[in-house]
């Protein structure tokens, strides 16, 4: 009895999971064909005349006429913050996780343990709404303009240069993420510093090296594979992220940020701002085509996970942990 | 010889804890040391400091305004209270833990008892996977395949079932986890004392892994009581009271909303702006309810298992 109803239950997430791809490319495949290749590459999100629109049929794509998209501004939007929550977020996860391990006592430990269970649960909204009104207003008024300041006006450096806007845009949405993958990483790689066995570790301050070095050399190696999967499993819940983006960005629509404090989008913030005015496209189309977004989202967010679980069991026979390192 | 007793080199020559018998530590060692762990404790100040933050400056805009009669006054238009998102959660909650936690229940079960070899590979990646889809993509379809082209409207329904999807993969991996701790002494003696597979498995093996499951069901609710977009989508917003027989075609109050509309972002009125730092607040709450359950289950599961 129980054998059977498992059986069934255990179908569901595969189902669901084809039911959600098959739901996307439907919906998404007049966009695919009607907005083609250039979608990747231009800077534009026009969903055509406003008042006497016209529909055009192009090919058997329905749209209103001067409908023109391109997603470049929201790929890049999206690759851009995660890797600035990645340079920021994983220095510090790894730091805190060999302090909490090595330094900590234990009962101060769990203590710890406290504040990134609570950060990985606070809802991603109140997230964003820290980010709006306390943190983005503080970074724009006492540490960027410091920052543009005195930034030589050179190549890539140069991009730290310029105006610093009012705190929405490309670096406050990347430090909001780097404190949203904080917890993920941080837990799983204080899990598997934990499960390092003593003898290496016994073995490398016997043979001479300060506990500085045994941490770098000896611990930090033996885990490495585990801590590459969950900055992978992180930088997934990093591109994915919607709330505290599209509440910290500024959806600036057609656009690549031209230096680091400019509002820019991703693709989720896209999605969740834009759904409304997409709804008023009587012809489907700007839905069509958010449909193709959402999809090149989700191949981007599957491919990185996959790839996360397949190098970590490939070289350390272990399973990732589902969800958000709580 | 370093290491040779003291009797053996006769008296007069220095012992381990004597001063000269260990070569002096040189400065740069200990500065290298000290360099490094300082660093550590910088990323670890660098975790403590926006939780800390974060966590006040909601409480410091939200409890100088709070007044408990929020919990069952009304929200009318801007102002009132917030008894219908209240309400509108944790029926949303309830709805996905009924829903996604049997079907979770039953896959951990199947997965960790019955499925072998490759067909257990696929099922456990397709929750796997599933888990690592963004939610504002689940909102997504839920709204072009539930909302729209199975005509369901906005509603409780549709919201409970996608919200039931973003949570299988906790509850489900939890389950198999805790089953698969099960010691297989504990079947084996069920076995060895007569009792039949299915009785011992009811009784014996998933009374053993509640612990287990339960974390997972309140990772699971922290999460469902935490999500907005696939919500917005799905549950839209109303100040109506969420109706169980109108489970379509009736969107649904809930508290993120009111966080994110009601904030000084989209509206100028202070009264909403207040009813937004007055939501936050509560799922603050409720989040270091469910981790402070979640520590108390894990430390009494401890207890018994000693």
């Amino acid at each position: 009895m129980l054998r059977w109803l498992g059986g069934i239950a255990a179908v569901i997430p595969l189902l669901a999971l084809g039911f959600i791809l098959v739901v996307l490319l439907l919906e998404a495949i007049p966009a695919l064909r009607y907005n083609g290749l250039h979608f990747f590459t231009k800077s534009v999100w026009d969903e055509g005349t406003g008042y006497n629109a016209v529909i055009v049929n192009t090919g058997g794509v329905k749209h209103l006429s001067g409908a023109d998209y391109g997603a470049l501004p929201e790929i890049a939007g999206t690759l851009a913050t995660s890797l600035i929550a990645l340079i920021f977020g994983v220095p510090i996860s790894i730091g805190a996780a060999l302090f909490i391990v090595e330094r900590l006592p234990r009962r101060l430990a769990s203590g710890v343990g406290i504040f990134l269970e609570l950060l990985a649960g606070i809802p991603s909204v109140i997230i964003g709404l820290w980010g709006a009104l306390t943190f983005g207003p503080f970074i724009a008024h006492d540490i960027t303009p410091w920052i543009a300041r005195n930034m030589p006006d050179v190549p890539v450096l140069n991009y730290f240069r310029g105006n610093t806007g009012n705190g929405e845009g490309l670096l406050t949405s990347g430090l909001v993420l780097a404190i949203m993958i904080i917890p993920i990483v941080a837990s799983t790689s204080r899990d598997l510093i934990r499960g390092v066995p003593i003898l290496p570790r016994e073995g490398a301050i016997a043979l001479g090296m300060s506990d500085a070095q045994t941490a770098r050399k000896v611990t930090l190696p033996w885990v490495s594979s585990g801590i590459i999967g969950a900055v992978v499993l992180g930088l997934g819940r990093a591109l994915g992220e919607t709330m505290a983006v599209a509440m910290t960005c500024g959806v600036a629509l057609g656009s690549v940020p031209g230096n680091l404090y400019t509002t820019m989008t991703t693709i989720a913030a896209t999605i969740v701002t834009n759904l409304d005015t997409a709804f008023l496209d009587g012809t489907g189309f700007a839905v069509r085509t958010i449909a193709e977004l959402a999809l090149v989202l989700m191949v981007i967010t599957l491919a990185v996970n996959v790839a996360a679980r397949w190098l970590v069991r490939k070289v350390s026979g272990t399973a990732l942990p589902v969800g958000r390192g709580v | 010889m370093s290491g040779t007793p003291a009797a053996e080199r006769g008296a007069g020559s220095p012992g381990p804890h004597d001063a000269g018998y260990w070569p002096p530590v040189s400065r740069r060692r200990k500065a290298g040391n000290l360099v490094f762990w300082g660093v550590c404790l910088i990323a670890l100040a660098l975790v403590i400091v926006p939780t800390v933050w974060l966590v006040a400056g909601v409480l410091v805009r939200a409890i100088p305004h709070f007044h408990f009669s929020v919990l069952w006054t009304k929200t009318e238009q801007l102002t009132g209270g917030l008894l219908q998102p209240i309400i509108g959660t944790l029926v949303i909650t309830i709805g996905a833990m009924i829903i996604g936690g049997i079907i979770s229940v039953l896959t951990g079960l199947y997965l960790s008892e019955f499925a072998v070899g490759r067909h257990r590979g696929v099922l456990r990646g397709a929750y796997e996977v599933l888990a690592g889809i963004p939610s504002i993509v689940l909102g997504f379809v839920g709204y072009v395949a539930l909302v729209v082209d199975l005509h369901m409207g906005f509603g409780l329904l549709p919201a409970v079932l996608v919200i039931s999807v973003l949570t299988i993969p906790y509850i489900t991996k939890s389950t198999e986890t805790a089953l698969s701790q099960v010691p297989s002494g504990y079947r084996e003696g069920a076995e060895a004392l007569g009792i039949p597979t299915s009785w011992a498995m009811r009784k014996i093996v998933l009374k053993t892994a509640v612990p287990g499951m339960i974390t997972g069901f309140l990772i699971a609710a922290a999460i469902a009581v935490g999500e907005t977009a696939p919500l917005l989508f799905t549950a839209n917003f109303s100040d109506q009271f969420p109706s169980l027989v109108h489970v379509t075609h009736q969107s649904v109050p809930y508290l993120t909303d009111v966080v994110y509309t009601f904030s000084a972002l989209f509206q100028p009125v202070n009264s909403a702006n207040v009813l937004s730092y007055d939501a936050a607040l509560l799922l603050l709450v409720f989040v270091l309810v469910l981790i402070l359950l979640g520590r108390a289950v894990a430390a009494i599961a401890r207890r018994n298992s000693e």
